[in-house]
């Protein structure tokens, strides 16, 4: 054997794209096996921090349009899985380890005062095993391998948010609702990705888009596309198969709900951008039918219908999921029209709404740290004795609605550029509209905030600072993005453009 | 009080055949049907029926539930050791061939050994951590709990 004498020993720098999902992964069952109260959160910390680094160096080497391949076990792509980094999910990357960053120092104080403290290293093993799927999904290159990772998010995220069930019992019957519909969406997704297989006998994405751009289409592919599009669509949360979010993210412990509602489904949007984009061409015509007569009045209905039951709410974290769902209507609509200024729109307002939902939802998490519960009449008046807590909610909430000057305002300013560019502009008019019905329910808690009297008796103090400088982090996040357009808007233009390309972006 | 004498003396006898077998699809995997996830699960059925025939608390005293759970995580670390240590000598994440260098096919050998290992120690584990979730569940919730 010749092959060993030529063998060039690979570099720290060689191994980024494993490191990113093995870091993690292998913290978890490390703080299961050190097993000690006091260690967990500085391992699980340390590995996110390590996780974040690796991000932002993975993102440096691709902003430019190229792209790392990395092969498991050293076997050659199509056979062997390969873990593919571009733009697109280095964007994924980034957002998602940022995001987990800052939830841990958050999640210190917020998980002691919910969590009993003999569950506390399984719960950080959770979270670790929840950020391993999460960046696994993102970052492999293998169609079969997004389901397995997929399954280690999920299967992890259903225990993370019954540990809600100290706090309330619902938690447990709301876990039990997602693992019965996110079991559901996994497997509509694996059936497709079974179809595609059997239509392909490959797994390998570019692989895939290869073969499928070969070929054409078929009865097969097409069922496969479908399922893969509903199987995403219930973990995505999509206008009608939403059913399963208002609870989770309700009863989910605080530093869950923040965790998940800025990753879980954007890596769920981003599959469907791989899977719609890269992996079946744009120009294929069924997809085309779905995404203009299906996705896009969903998305619509989505933004409207979700917004009012937001309006209707008398719990601030249920308003917030429901706000939640009515977003995920926006990135929606981007990615329906099928141009570049709509998928740009579309990546930027899942970053964008990413930190924006963070925000607010650790400034609920504050509220709830403090008063024991997250209903207007239990939080009203907090905002004359948190100050801090509640101005970083103002600020979540002014780009929730998109005011100019904040995240918010950039990626609904870029989609309605996107819907007057394609001369839709009834639905430029949508979009604004069903913005004013996020003012409504942004104001109601602004209301319940600062307007109405404390409730007698409480004096409430401050949040402590380690959850105070995660929250204003984000806060000040969603000012300086709303300002710095180029940063957000070059990656997810480059991002747009790779996915675009078909399958030329991946090769 | 010693009922089902048969029972008890032929489990006695089954359990270390049992676990043999486990041994055997464990480190026999490569030439014959087998590996850790077969192997994992008839280990477990040794623990299972121990459980089964003379009691939760017997067992748990064999195989203590801290120790179930360290193990779980035990067998993952070995996993994804083993990716590691092929990391250190210079080659990708599980390349095998990293570990003998000369005959890569050795290399390959060695390496799916450890994996294995790995995999059926946290199957043997998880699976008698389910039996143990299963058969020491407390009494229902009473209301005053909701």
């Amino acid at each position: 054997m010749s092959v060993e004498s030529t063998h060039v020993a690979m570099t720290l720098n060689d191994h980024l794209p494993i490191l990113q999902v093995l870091v993690p992964l292998a913290t978890a069952p490390l703080i299961v096996l050190i097993g000690s109260r006091r260690l967990t959160w500085s391992l699980a910390f340390i590995a996110s921090a390590l996780s974040f680094v690796i991000a932002i160096l993975l993102l440096m080497q691709v902003i430019d349009g190229s792209v790392i391949s990395y092969q498991i076990g050293g076997w050659a792509p199509p056979l062997g899985i390969e873990y593919r980094v571009d733009a697109t999910n280095a964007f994924v990357l980034f957002l998602v380890t940022g995001i987990s960053t800052l939830v841990l120092p958050y999640a210190r104080e917020s998980v002691k005062s919910e969590i009993p403290a003999r569950h506390h290293t399984l719960f950080y093993a959770a979270f670790m095993l929840c950020l391993t799927g999460l960046l696994g999904v993102a970052i492999t290159g293998d169609a079969f391998n997004v389901f397995v990772f997929l399954e280690i998010s999920s299967l992890a995220t259903y225990v993370l948010i019954a540990q809600g069930s100290y706090r309330d019992k619902r938690a447990l019957t709301a876990a039990y609702d997602y693992l019965i519909m996110g079991t559901i969406g996994a497997t509509f997704f694996v059936i497709g990705l079974g179809m595609l297989y059997m239509a392909t006998g490959t797994l390998n994405m570019a692989d895939l888009a290869d073969r499928i751009a070969d070929q054409g289409a078929n009865r097969t592919v097409r069922a496969a596309f479908a399922f893969i599009v509903v199987g995403m669509g219930l973990k995505i949360a999509i206008y009608p198969l939403h059913l399963w979010l208002p609870r989770a993210y309700t009863f989910a412990p605080s530093a869950v709900t923040v965790f998940l509602a800025a990753t879980a489904t954007k890596v769920a949007i981003y599959v469907l951008l791989r899977f719609t984009f890269s992996i079946f061409q744009p120009a294929f015509m069924f997809e085309v039918n779905t995404l203009e007569f299906i996705i896009l009045p969903f998305a619509i209905l989505a933004m409207f219908a979700a917004s009012f039951i937001a309006i209707f709410q008398s719990d601030f974290k249920r308003m917030l999921a429901y706000s939640s769902i009515a977003q995920i209507g926006y990135m929606l609509l981007g990615i329906s029209l099928l141009t570049d200024t709509g998928l740009t729109a579309a990546i930027a307002h899942l970053f964008n709404h990413g930190i924006t939902k963070a925000t607010l939802f650790m400034g609920v998490g504050i509220l709830v740290l403090r008063s024991g519960g997250s209903f207007y009449n239990r939080i009203q008046g907090m905002g004359k004795t948190m100050p801090w807590t509640s101005a970083a909610i103002v600020i979540g909430g002014l780009s929730l609605i998109g005011v100019p000057g904040t995240a918010g305002f950039i990626s609904k300013w870029v989609l309605v550029e996107a819907t007057i560019e394609k001369g839709w502009w009834p639905i430029s008019i949508l979009i604004v509209l069903s913005s004013l019905l996020a003012v409504i329910y942004v104001w109601r808690v602004i209301e319940v905030l600062y307007l109405k009297a404390p409730l007698a008796g409480t004096n409430y103090k401050e949040a402590p600072l380690t959850m105070l400088i995660p929250m204003w982090i984000l806060a000040l996040a969603c000012i300086y993005f709303g300002f710095a357009t180029d940063v957000t808007l070059t990656a997810s233009r480059a991002a747009a453009q790779g996915l675009l390309a078909g399958s030329a972006g991946m090769m | 009080m010693r009922h089902h004498l048969i029972l008890r003396v032929i489990t006695k006898l089954l359990v270390g055949a049992i676990m043999l077998f486990a041994f055997y699809v464990q480190f026999h995997g490569d030439f014959s049907p087998g590996g850790g996830f077969q192997a994992g699960v008839i280990m477990a059925v040794a623990f299972i029926l121990y459980g089964l025939v003379f009691s939760l608390h017997d067992v748990q005293q064999v195989f203590p539930p801290w120790l179930v759970h360290k193990l779980i995580a035990l067998g993952v670390l070995l996993y994804a050791g083993t990716g590691v240590v092929s990391m250190f000598l210079g080659y990708g994440f599980l390349d095998y061939g990293a570990f003998t260098p000369d005959h890569p096919a050795h290399g390959q050998h060695y390496g799916i050994f450890a994996v294995e290992l790995g995999v059926g120690i946290t199957v043997t584990a998880v699976m008698v951590a389910i039996y143990y979730a299963f058969a020491s569940r407390p009494p229902r919730l009473s209301d005053e709990e909701w």
